[in-house]
């Protein structure tokens, strides 16, 4: 009898508890990373060898927008501000953005938490599509200053290339795309990787003059991207977002294996495609104009999980603030941690802190998701 | 409601099921029992649409299920699989809501009509009290019971249930199938796989045996559940007594009876 009175006390206002408290949950954590990406985006523009206020910064950036702000900032530094810096900066906001959008779909629609578009060897084989562009003359020797068209396009077929290559590796031993093994998907990925990459440096040594360009880009770097590249980039990276985002609920229902996501009434099939080739779309645009950058898709959406948990209507877009924050931030550090105005490639900061957030994972037997999971019996 | 013509299916080219025939009516309650291996779960999973058929066909409702766009399939039998594990960082009352995955708008969120939905079918199962915790964390017992409020929360036209008590401590058993009759007298067909012969009996006015992926019988309980029949399909000796309180049948077993009983065991006087 208490039990039946205590379930129906809860019955009374259940709904409202929980739509408030889901609410509560997300929308300010929402909020405040909005909030934390404009005003780092205003910080980071400051950062650098004619370092400037925040106040000065937000100035220049206001007056460049039109509005009459303030006292007139000086028109050297506003160049430096705008033309430079906040061009960089959108781009690894984007970037950083794509990358954790595309990290979470992987994970969700693999079913593997250490999926990731770096991981999977998808970030690899758009790399080589991309190369491949350049040192054929397809895309020409202007590819790299960013007005050619043709360089995400390939960067996305050699990622969608790496995809599937890597997929058919670890389904080599048989099963649904559902029950692939953790390890086995990654191993397949280090492996289409590696071999990618051994490629990337045969192309390298056969076209000696774009050798050090091409080795910086690679590496993942944001040196001397402007915004031609993200104008390059965004309607690549706005697409493939979209078909992440529309599809959220998808990742939830496949999250709980193939048998009752059918069970359900999802496609699992087509929806898993539809993800894939736009989780494949983000990672590739990202590729195109910021080379190889590791580790956001894997560690950001672990973050927001932790505190939002997996329901993917919070999780892609809190991912994807996040995202933009950790790689806007990792640039400032990458072109400004070493002396005399050198840069580190901004894939080395994040894969020092990557490396060690995937052994993490590694290690958390917890987090394993892809085991069974309604399998036929 | 669910009807199959000579049904043949499997996995891989093997067939596991053979020419099965097969009619529900609307509102019935039945039970699929039969050895391990005989075909239960492969049958559940043809009529849920999982399994296309070798030959043969399944119809929902009259439409032949092969031509059911896999959402309007959903939105018409509810599933409750065998052996699902949660999924980590979803609350019960976030699984739940999946259930209305096939009911709520293609572009929108879930509204408040798949909140109440979700509601009602935590109430009916009995879940309430577990609504805000992590799915991952629950018990197999607990999970057993959201799964079931998860079918309950898809639609209550035509439940499947695959052996959906079997982690379920007695009281909760009992209580899992009075909630399935209690869905069955206000319309709702049911179909559930059992390895509990008596709970079958007790329940379930249809008993459907498969052996080997055929039906070998179907009919109502009090006529097929007898001594000659049970043996015949379970290969072992069983006694068929009446239910102390409701008369239905009810099996026991009989120790020794195994082909693995050695001298140690209990012998038969």
């Amino acid at each position: 009898m208490a039990a039946e009175a205590r379930a129906g006390n809860a019955g009374g206002s259940a709904p409202e508890r929980e739509r408030r408290r889901a609410v509560c949950s997300a929308v300010p954590a929402l909020a405040a990373l909005a909030f934390a990406v404009l005003a780092s985006v205003v910080l980071a523009c400051g950062v650098g060898s004619f370092p400037a206020t925040p106040g000065e910064t937000l100035r220049a950036l206001l007056q460049a927008a039109g509005f009459a702000a303030g006292a007139p900032v000086d028109p050297g530094l506003a160049v430096v501000i705008v033309d430079i810096r906040l061009a960089r900066v959108v781009l690894a906001g984007i970037t950083g953005a794509s990358l954790a959008i595309a990290g979470a779909a992987f994970q969700g629609v693999l079913r593997n938490p250490l999926a990731d578009a770096f991981t999977l060897g998808v970030s690899g084989g758009a790399a080589f599509g991309a190369s491949l562009a350049i040192l054929s003359g397809l895309a020409g020797a202007a590819a790299l200053s960013g007005d050619d068209r043709a360089l995400p396009a390939c960067a996305l077929a050699g990622a969608l290339a790496a995809l599937a290559l890597v997929l058919g590796l670890s389904r080599a031993g048989g099963g649904p795309l559902s029950s692939l093994r953790r390890e086995t998907l990654v191993l397949a990925g280090i492996v289409v990787s590696t071999f990618l990459s051994a490629l990337i440096s045969l192309l390298k040594s056969l076209d000696e003059e774009s050798v050090s360009s091409i080795v910086f880009w690679i590496m993942g770097s944001f040196q001397g991207r402007g915004f031609e590249h993200a104008q390059l980039a965004w309607p690549y990276m706005l697409l493939g977002a979209g078909l992440v985002l529309w599809r959220a609920r998808e990742l939830d229902v496949l999250s709980l294996g193939e048998t009752q996501a059918r069970m359900l009434g999802l496609d699992a099939g087509r929806s898993r495609l539809w993800l894939l080739l736009g989780a494949s779309l983000l990672s590739g645009a990202a590729v195109a104009v910021s080379g190889v950058i590791g580790f956001v898709g894997l560690v950001v959406p672990h973050l927001v999980r932790l505190v939002l948990g997996a329901g993917h209507r919070r999780l892609l877009p809190a991912s994807a603030l996040l995202g933009a924050l950790l790689l806007i931030w990792s640039d400032v550090l990458a072109r400004s941690v070493l002396p005399g105005g050198a840069e580190l490639p901004v894939g080395v900061v994040t894969a020092l802190v990557g490396g060690p957030f995937f052994c993490l994972i590694l290690a958390r037997k917890g987090l394993s998701t892809g085991k069974s999971g309604g399998g036929r019996a | 409601m669910i009807r199959t013509h000579n049904l043949t299916c499997g996995y891989a080219g093997r067939a596991v099921l053979r020419d099965v025939s097969l009619h529900l009516a609307p509102g019935e309650f039945a039970a699929l029992l039969g050895p391990n291996g005989s075909g239960k779960t492969t049958l559940l999973l043809a009529l849920a649409g999982l399994l296309p058929a070798m030959s043969g066909g399944v119809e929902i409702g009259g439409r032949a299920l092969a031509r059911l766009p896999v959402r309007e399939r959903a939105r018409l039998v509810s599933c409750v699989p065998q052996g699902a594990t949660p999924p980590p960082g979803y609350t019960v009352r976030e699984l739940v809501r999946m259930g209305r995955f096939a009911s709520s708008g293609f572009w929108g969120g879930y509204g408040p009509e798949d909140e109440a939905a979700a509601q009602t079918a935590l109430a009916d199962a009995r879940c309430l009290d577990l609504a805000e915790r992590q799915a991952a964390e629950l018990s197999g017992g607990e999970f057993q019971r959201v799964l079931l409020a998860r079918a309950l929360c898809q639609g209550r036209g035509a439940l499947l249930l695959d052996e959906a008590t079997s982690a379920l401590d007695l009281a909760r058993r009992v209580e899992a199938f009075d909630l399935l009759a209690a869905q069955n007298r206000q319309g709702s067909t049911v179909f559930t796989a059992v390895h509990d012969l008596n709970l079958a009996a007790l329940y379930c006015p249809r008993l459907i045996f498969l052996k080997a992926g055929r039906i070998v019988l179907d009919g109502p309980t009090a006529a097929i559940f007898t001594e000659a029949n049970l043996k015949d399909i379970y290969e072992t000796d069983i006694r068929v007594a009446p239910h102390p309180v409701t008369g239905a049948p009810q099996a026991h077993l009989v120790p020794g009876a195994g082909p693995f009983a050695g001298p140690a065991a209990p012998l038969r006087g």
